[in-house]
This record gives structure tokens, C-alpha cells and sequence, in this order.
């Protein structure tokens, strides 16, 4: 075991196990997209990164890689990482502007605007379809392709595979394109209704109605 | 290039000089591009089959190192520099000459398949800046006016052989 | 060629070499190196070859191919040694007299010398050339000097003796506290101790362990590990043999751009030949110890000079960088404790184990020992190859070995590091040039590409080139690098075309800032260095453009106008012909006039205007 301070708190840890699972286990709040708990860290939305002091010197690091080492100081929340997180998460709303999970985590983290020419993907490239497949499907049918702006998750040649076996594990997993936000209203814009304090459906319907999936209460008075 | 017992059989000599080692993918994918002038959908799937190694992964390389093409390449290659020392000696201007003169764009091929144009990043040879390559021969101080006499050249050596 | 089994072996093989070599006779060095090779040196070696045969009794005078001496701008490149006459821009038709003369009692051609453009005095010997003289060529000292393909030339010159006294005489711990005493620190850019990361190799557990020598010099701009490794591959080598020795590794690979196809085939030859001698396979030099090294041919994408990208490149994937949490000498190729180092860096060790620690160390500064390898490009008179002591001033390299600004225009800056560094404007021209200066001033040494810009360069489109690279290389992995470059880019292309937004300069530092902390990979992290260093020193630059909509340099496309200037236009209709655009209008003899309507700015005209008659605005 391995003691460690997390946001002040001293904590233990086992041997080998990351910030972010030693985080989680204490309650610490911590966002990721591109991090399971059943799949290989991957390292690539770099939301979870924090601080950490080693005693010699303070640098941001991936948490779902770093490992827990012995008496590091570790910081959740610093405004640096805070401002960080705030604008990779800036950058991929104005990449895929309808993803509920992507607008919610907004929300949370306290983004109002998105500052850039918005696209609408419906894909930011954090790999756990490819990882899901290939570890816990045993398939590996898709994969990343291209580099760069042509990164992309495809089957070889762009034709159905003949090893998926369309067991939509893949789409389970997917934290973009399942729950669709539609209370954007203009470009650039974080929706901000479900995950406020008093939701909107409240006046309407006497009760919150957000505990029924994507009801979409929350827009219907635009409907209406 | 068609695709017969003969290709996949030389193919196939190509992955046996590399001992079948999965980590020789690299290697062996550039025999493939040097003998064909691209690498055709078929031989990623025959690679993918004799080093065992999962199709997306031969996709994946392929799709991911400039030295591989996976649509058929004109018969000169044309290679623009525009690393930093040529670039600052405006070889954009001599790709733009060039894109103008054969009417395709940087990395496409003419529909005739006899040029390809593409833009390559620094090729070390910076103090014959801009630099230009043309069926591996080096051409020092390339300007726009120049490279329409060079093209007809090219052509012209062509009609004659 | 017999195996080399003992060191005495080795010493008496050399001793007959320089005993069968008259030091008098004339050599001539041609170089065939890519930059003069492409200037036609092929045809002047042959030339070379025949005429000294036909004009003399075709032993009296020897010819040898080179690799780069360096000074590729004047190529092609031929000394005569032993006199070291410098002759440059040497052509086929050239030869006959320059053999005539050397047989003639060492007579000279004078056109072919080097003149200075100081003094306008010409030049005789290699050495006394300004741009050698002020250099300290350690590295790069046989450069020029040996055949790159004879194995024998690098053992007459002392090639493989610091093998051999190391694995004779010395023990790993001995050499690797040779090689930290020394100060060396990688030449690839990253600057880290050498010595301290073999010793961490060699500490980490473990039995299969590699070494790597990283070739794959993609920075534009830089062409010094090209250099090397055409010009002395085996000295690489040696220090490849030399480290894995000391670490305890048995097997080496050298990654190499495929961009690089004399490198690759000097490289192989150098192989080849090493094995045949027994430097290279098993049992070395009457010793246990075996090694093996192989040449892998990098795919063509800059990030595999990142060592973990690089690392998965040779295990057949694609060159995605990996955190480096576990560092690569503890877990790097297969998982397995590796050591990685630039082709330079290899190549000093040699000349550490022969000169010892103290040689090394005896020039430089107090942090950086030793010399420092830069590519001179861009806008300078004498672009080439050059070597220095650690710490030289900028001012000293650009004016006194680049020979000042190419056609007497102002220094503007000078780019250092490749797209991982950043500009050095004109106050900072005194900066000492090591690895701790130059990060510090906001660039890096990186792979040693140094490229000057006069006033006709505009900084914002500079970054806008660099970032369009980076761009362009980036894997796409992480979230930061791949997002933040693309909208960097965004912005910076939109200041070069007038449609800027006055909050666009704070959203660019922004990115900037947030790009460099969150990235996974130095690439990423690297990436605004350009972008943070223009803005920092040439702000008003950035301001300029996004304000008033100009540029001032007279670069950006959609900020600038050509014109014709009247009084300088003689209707010769050179341009009106070659307009891509049919915007030329005028009769012939009479003045002609643009239409700006219908201009692309394409720069056409302005090559082919023989009277300058062609303005920008």
C-alpha cells in the first residue's frame, strides 16, 4: 500500500493502481470521456488530467495512466486544470455540438459559450468502440485510421466487416452519439437545461421529469 | 495491377524474405508500394493473412505513413518540397504553378495517370532551396516559370521512349 | 577483408594503411553527398576518374568520393588535398583543367576559388574559408574527408580504436562514467544527460535490453544527421557498438527516415563492412560480447522522431506516442529496457573514449559541453552545415560563418529548433546558443535547424506554417493537439487573410497555453512554441494585421496588392504572356497594368520581370 494526498486528503492506495482509480474509489470527482473501467486507459481526451507534486517538481499528468506513487501531492481541481478541461471541452462541443454527454459535462464544469466555427461530427476519436471490440468482444472489426484531421474509426476499406458481429456493443459504449442534446438552440451555444438547478420542466409538469431518458421536456415549451 | 496467382505468389516472397515477423508490417508494406506504385486493397488482405496480424491494424499502417497510397500513382512522380528554407524561397508558388499546369491538386494523380503531384516536407537538401524532384531527379532553385518547361521536358522523354 | 580479432590487430592494420599512403600525393575529394549530388557531382567524380587517367599515368594523382563537407550551397564541393585547395561550383567541363594543373606542379584554377565576400579576396584552402575556420569541427571533422563506403579510410583516419580500447580495456561502469564525466547530452534536441540514461538502461531489470540510433531527422530545415550519416556512417556505429556494450545490450537498430536513400545505403555498406571485420556479430574484437544492428526504414511521418512513437513504429504499428509515465530505458521496445539516442550523439561517443571526458568537456559552457550542430538556412550568404562550441553567440554564427543577410537586408529573426521552437528576435542576438538559452528565450535547440528571416518575412505567416505542419503530422491521438492546433491554425490563417476578430490574439494565447500543458506527447506539447514566441516578440506584428488589415512584410495573399510601376515598365509583355489569370493588360512598349480584380497574387510575374517592374504593396 501507498500514501498519497489527494485535494488535501491523505489516502491509500494499492500497489500499481492509478490516480484516477484511487481517486474514484475516494469520492473524488474527476471528469473523463475517453476512460473505462473494464477497458485499457487510454490516455487520449486528457480530461482527467491533475496536478501532481512530487517533491522535486509540480506537472500535469494523465490520471488514468499515472500511477500512484508514494507521498505525491496531488490536485483535482487546480484553475489551471480547471481552465484546461474547460477549453478541450470547449473544442470538442464545437466538434460535435448535439452530444448530450459532451453538453451535460459542460454544464458541470461551468462553459457558457463555444468561441469556435462549429462542426457536427458525431465522433471525437476517443477510441472506446475500438477498445470495447477488441477487448471485451474479441472482434477488433473497427479501428483507427488515417492520422491526424483523417483520424477516423472505420472497418478496413469502409466495407461491412465480416468479423463484426453486430452485437452494438460499440454503440453501448459510445459516449457521443447516443444521447442526443436538443435543447441547443443556436450555434454555439451550451444547452445548460437538464443539469441546472431548477430543470424547466419543473414549472410545467409539477415534478422534475429528467429521470425518464432524454424526455425532452426540457424543450417542449419551444415545441409547443 | 491485376490480381493472380503470379502477383500473390510474388507477394508472398516478400513476407517470407521478412521471416513472417509481425513487426517486419512496415518493411514489408514498402516492398509491396515500391513493386506496385500503390498498395492495392488485395495485398493488405493477403499480408493480413500470412503475418496473422488483424486486417484493421495492415489498414490502420497503411492509412497512417505518408510513404503508402492506397489509389494507383501516375507514372512521374513529382515531389514539391516545402520544408522551411524552401518554403521561405516560395516553393508554395511553384506547387500552385504546378497545380495549375496538370489541374490536379497536391497528393492527387492526373485522370491520364502520368503525373502525380505531391508536397513532401524537407528532403535535407535545404541550400538548393526550393527543391524539387521529378522521377528522382533533383531539381535545384525551382521557380513557376521554370516548371513549365521541366513538365514538357518530362513529357516529351516520355513520347519519345 | 580479414576479421579484426585483437586491438593489436587493429593498431598494425592501420599502421599499414598510413604506411601505403604517400601523404604527398594529390587526392582529390569529390563530394557525392544529396545536396552536391544533385548539382551534378556524379559526373564530376567520373570526370575526375577519366581524365586522370587519360592525362596522367593514372596513379599519380588519387580520386575519392566524399560524403558532405558541409558548405552545400557552394556545391558541387572538391578539395585537393594534401594542400586542401577549395574549389566550388566544380562542373564536368571544369575537370580537365583543374587535373592539368595539379599535375602541373599544384597550379591553380582561380575561378573555381572562393572569394570572400568581406574582403572580396579569394580564398585557397578549406581552412582558410570563413565559414570552416570559425567552426570547431568535431564531429564533422572527417566529414569530407573519408569515403563513406571504405571501411579502410575510417580505420586509417582511427576509426574503431575507442572500440577497441573500450571493450579491452575498459568495463561498462568505466565507460559509462566516462561518458557522464564528459557532459555529453543528447543531440536530438531533448538535451538530456546521456550518460545518466545509460546508466539508467543499464540498471533496469532485465536481460533483453536494445539500443536504438535514432536517424529520422524530420524537422524541415535540418539536414545534419543526413550529413552524418552519409558522410561517416561507421562512426555512428562505433558509438552504437561502444554504448551497447557498456549497457549490455545485443541487439541495436537504426531508424531512418525513408526520405534518406543514400544514408540508408552508406549506412547498410557501413554494416556490412563492420561485420565482415568482426566490429559487428560475434565474439567482438576476441571479446564475449555479440551485437547485432539492423536498419529500419521509417514509414514518412515526422512524429516517429518522438522515441515512444518511434518505438512502436519498429514494432510494425502506427508511430502513436505513448505517456511517459514508465520511461523508455525502463520499458520501451517489446516492453523491454531500451536506450535511445540521435545518430549525433552516438557519433561523439568515439571521440569521448579516445580524447576522455575531459577533452570533451574543456569547451562549451558550464552546463552544455561541447559542440552544437546546426543547419544555417534561409536568408543568409553561406547556408551550410556548421559545428560550434556550446554557447557561441547567435551574432557570431549568423554574421561571421553565415556571412551576414543575404543581399544586405535586415536581420528579422531566427528560427531555431524545427516546429518544436520558436523565433529569436534581433535583442536577443547575443543569446549563447545551448540547450538551457535557448528554451529559456522560448525555443529549443531541437534538431539543430537555425533559419535566418530578413523583412520580407512576415512572423504571423511563419506560424501559420508551422502550425500547418504540425498539424498535418499530428497523429490525432489526444483531444489538445489534434483540436487546439487545428483551431490555432484557424485563427492565425484567418489574421494572414484580414478576417481576424479583435479577441482572437487572447484566444490564441489561450490554446497556446492549454496545448502545451494538456498534450500527451512532445509533439503536442511543443506545438505553440511558435505561435507563443511570435506573439511574445512580435506582437505588434499580429496586431498590425488583425487591426489594420496589413502586412507589412508584404507576404500574406489577401493583405497585399501588385502593381506595375510605370516608370520601370518597358511593355516588354513577358509578364501579360505567363499570367495565369489573364489580369495583364498594355500594348506593346507601352506600360502595362494589372487588373487587381483578377489577380491571384501568384508571383508569376515578378520572377519573369526582367526590370523589377513589379511592386508589392
Amino acid at each position: 500500500m501507498v500514501t498519497l494526498t489527494i485535494d488535501g486528503v491523505k489516502v491509500q492506495a494499492q500497489e500499481g493502481s492509478t490516480i484516477l482509480e484511487v481517486a474514484r474509489f475516494y469520492g473524488f470527482n474527476i471528469p473523463t470521456l475517453c476512460y473505462h473501467d473494464e477497458l485499457t486507459p487510454y490516455g487520449a481526451c486528457r480530461l482527467c488530467m491533475v496536478e501532481v507534486d512530487d517533491g522535486r517538481r509540480t506537472r500535469l499528468v494523465a490520471s488514468c495512466l499515472h500511477p500512484a506513487k508514494e507521498g505525491i501531492r496531488v490536485k483535482t481541481h487546480s484553475q489551471r486544470v480547471v481552465e484546461g478541461r474547460k477549453l478541450i471541452l470547449e473544442l470538442l462541443i464545437a466538434r460535435c455540438p448535439n452530444s448530450k454527454t459532451l453538453q451535460d459535462l459542460a454544464s458541470q464544469i461551468g462553459l457558457e459559450h463555444v468561441r469556435f466555427k462549429m462542426e457536427s461530427k458525431d465522433c471525437i476519436l476517443c477510441g472506446l468502440c475500438v477498445r470495447m471490440c477488441a477487448e471485451q468482444m474479441g472482434s477488433g472489426a473497427i479501428g483507427f485510421v488515417g492520422r491526424g484531421q483523417k483520424r477516423e474509426v472505420v472497418t478496413p476499406f469502409r466495407v461491412s466487416s465480416d468479423i463484426c458481429r453486430n452485437c452494438g456493443a460499440c454503440m453501448y459504449i459510445c459516449p457521443v452519439v447516443e444521447l442526443q442534446c436538443r435543447g441547443v438552440k443556436s450555434p454555439g451555444e451550451v444547452c445548460n437545461s437538464c443539469l441546472v438547478i431548477t430543470p424547466q420542466c419543473v414549472e410545467k409538469y409539477d415534478q422534475v421529469m429528467c429521470t425518464l431518458d432524454s424526455c425532452g421536456a426540457c424543450v417542449q415549451k419551444e415545441e409547443e | 495491377m491485376t490480381e493472380n496467382a503470379f502477383e500473390h505468389g510474388e507477394v508472398d516472397k516478400i513476407i517470407e524474405s521478412h521471416s513472417h515477423e509481425k513487426s517486419a508490417l512496415i518493411a514489408v508494406l514498402q516492398e509491396i508500394e515500391n513493386s506496385y506504385g500503390y498498395l492495392p486493397a488485395w495485398t493488405l488482405r493477403q499480408v493480413s493473412e500470412k503475418l496473422e496480424v488483424p486486417l484493421i491494424q495492415v489498414y490502420g499502417v497503411a492509412s497512417f505513413y505518408d510513404a503508402f497510397h492506397l489509389t494507383p500513382r501516375g507514372k512521374h512522380l513529382i515531389r514539391v518540397c516545402l520544408g522551411t528554407a524552401c518554403y521561405l524561397r516560395g516553393s508554395t508558388r511553384v506547387l500552385e504553378a504546378l497545380e495549375r499546369e496538370l489541374g490536379i491538386k497536391d497528393g492527387e494523380t492526373t485522370p491520364d495517370l502520368e503525373f502525380s503531384i505531391q508536397s513532401v516536407r524537407c528532403l535535407g537538401a535545404c541550400a538548393l532551396a526550393p527543391v524539387t524532384i521529378i522521377d528522382e531527379r533533383y531539381f535545384d532553385k525551382m521557380t513557376p516559370t521554370k516548371i513549365n518547361s521541366v513538365l514538357k521536358r518530362v513529357q516529351r522523354k516520355n513520347e519519345k521512349s | 577483408m580479414k576479421k579484426v580479432r585483437t586491438h593489436q590487430e587493429l593498431v598494425a592494420l592501420r599502421n599499414s594503411l598510413l604506411e601505403n599512403r604517400d601523404p604527398n600525393k594529390p587526392c582529390v575529394r569529390v563530394c557525392i553527398s544529396t545536396g552536391c549530388r544533385a548539382r551534378g557531382s556524379l559526373d564530376v567524380l567520373q570526370a575526375f576518374r577519366d581524365e586522370v587517367t587519360k592525362q596522367g599515368s593514372g596513379t599519380d594523382v588519387d580520386v575519392k568520393q566524399t560524403g558532405c563537407h558541409g558548405f552545400c550551397e557552394r556545391g558541387p564541393v572538391v578539395v585537393i588535398g594534401p594542400k586542401e585547395i577549395f574549389y566550388q561550383g566544380v562542373k564536368p567541363s571544369d575537370v580537365p583543367e583543374v587535373v592539368s594543373k595539379i599535375l602541373h606542379n599544384w597550379e591553380v584554377v582561380d575561378r573555381l576559388l572562393y572569394v570572400n565576400p568581406a574582403t572580396h579576396q579569394k580564398v585557397l584552402c578549406e581552412t582558410e574559408v570563413p565559414f570552416y575556420k570559425m567552426q570547431t569541427r568535431r564531429i564533422l571533422a572527417n566529414n569530407g574527408r573519408i569515403d563513406p563506403t571504405s571501411i579502410l579510410d575510417y580505420i586509417a583516419v582511427g576509426g574503431y580504436q575507442a572500440l577497441a580500447k573500450a571493450i579491452t580495456a575498459m568495463s561498462g561502469e568505466n565507460i559509462i562514467d566516462t561518458v557522464e564525466k564528459s557532459g555529453l547530452r543528447g543531440l536530438g534536441g531533448g538535451g538530456f544527460p546521456t550518460g545518466r540514461k545509460w546508466r539508467s538502461c543499464r540498471e533496469a531489470k532485465g536481460n533483453l535490453k536494445f539500443v536504438i540510433g535514432n536517424g529520422d531527422e524530420g524537422d524541415p530545415g535540418a539536414f545534419s544527421d543526413r550529413s552524418l550519416m552519409e558522410a561517416n556512417p561507421h562512426s555512428i556505429l562505433e558509438g552504437m557498438i561502444i554504448g551497447a556494450y557498456a549497457i549490455g545490450v545485443n541487439q541495436g537498430y537504426l531508424y531512418v527516415r525513408t526520405e534518406y536513400p543514400l544514408a540508408l545505403k552508406h549506412l547498410q555498406i557501413a554494416i556490412d563492412q563492420a561485420k565482415e571485420c568482426g566490429f559487428l556479430g560475434k565474439g567482438i574484437l576476441g571479446s564475449k560480447f555479440d551485437l547485432d544492428i539492423k536498419i529500419i526504414r521509417g514509414g514518412g511521418a515526422f512524429v516517429c522522431g518522438e522515441s515512444s512513437a518511434l518505438v512502436a513504429s519498429i514494432e510494425g504499428k502506427v508511430g502513436e506516442p505513448r505517456a511517459k509515465y514508465i520511461h523508455t530505458v525502463e520499458q520501451g521496445l517489446w516492453n523491454k529496457p531500451t536506450n535511445l539516442n540521435n545518430v549525433k550523439t552516438w557519433a561523439c561517443v568515439p571521440l569521448i573514449i579516445n580524447n576522455g571526458a575531459d577533452w570533451y568537456a574543456k569547451i562549451g559552457t558550464a552546463k552544455c559541453k561541447g559542440t552544437a550542430i546546426f543547419s544555417l538556412v534561409g536568408k543568409v550568404n553561406n547556408t551550410g552545415l556548421i559545428e560550434v562550441p556550446m554557447g557561441t553567440p547567435l551574432k557570431q554564427i549568423i554574421y561571421d560563418i553565415g556571412g551576414g543577410i543575404l543581399e544586405d537586408k535586415k536581420f528579422k529573426a531566427v528560427q531555431t529548433g524545427g516546429p518544436s521552437g520558436g523565433c529569436i528576435p534581433e535583442e536577443l542576438l547575443d543569446l549563447p546558443v545551448d540547450f538551457d538559452k535557448l528554451t529559456e528565450a522560448g525555443s529549443m535547440m531541437g534538431s539543430g535547424g537555425m533559419i535566418v528571416m530578413d523583412e520580407a518575412t512576415c512572423m504571423v505567416d511563419v506560424a501559420r506554417y508551422f502550425l500547418d505542419f504540425l498539424q498535418y503530422e499530428s497523429c490525432g491521438k489526444c483531444a489538445p493537439c489534434r483540436e487546439g492546433v487545428k483551431r490555432m491554425l484557424e485563427i492565425v490563417t484567418n489574421i494572414t487573410a484580414g478576417r481576424a476578430k479583435k479577441e482572437d490574439l487572447e484566444l490564441l494565447q489561450e490554446l497556446a497555453e492549454m496545448v502545451k500543458d494538456f498534450s500527451l506527447c512532445g509533439l503536442g506539447r511543443t506545438s505553440p512554441n511558435t505561435v507563443l514566441s511570435t506573439l511574445k516578440y512580435f506582437r505588434d506584428e499580429y496586431q498590425t494585421h488583425v487591426k489594420d488589415k496589413k502586412c507589412s512584410a508584404g507576404i500574406c495573399k489577401d493583405l497585399i496588392e501588385y502593381s506595375i510601376l510605370e516608370d520601370k515598365c518597358t511593355g516588354c509583355g513577358a509578364c501579360l504572356k505567363l499570367c495565369p489569370q489573364q489580369a495583364i493588360q498594355g500594348e506593346p512598349k507601352n506600360p502595362h497594368t494589372i487588373d487587381p480584380s483578377k489577380c491571384i497574387r501568384c508571383g508569376v510575374c515578378r520572377d519573369a520581370c526582367p526590370f523589377e517592374a513589379i511592386m508589392v504593396n
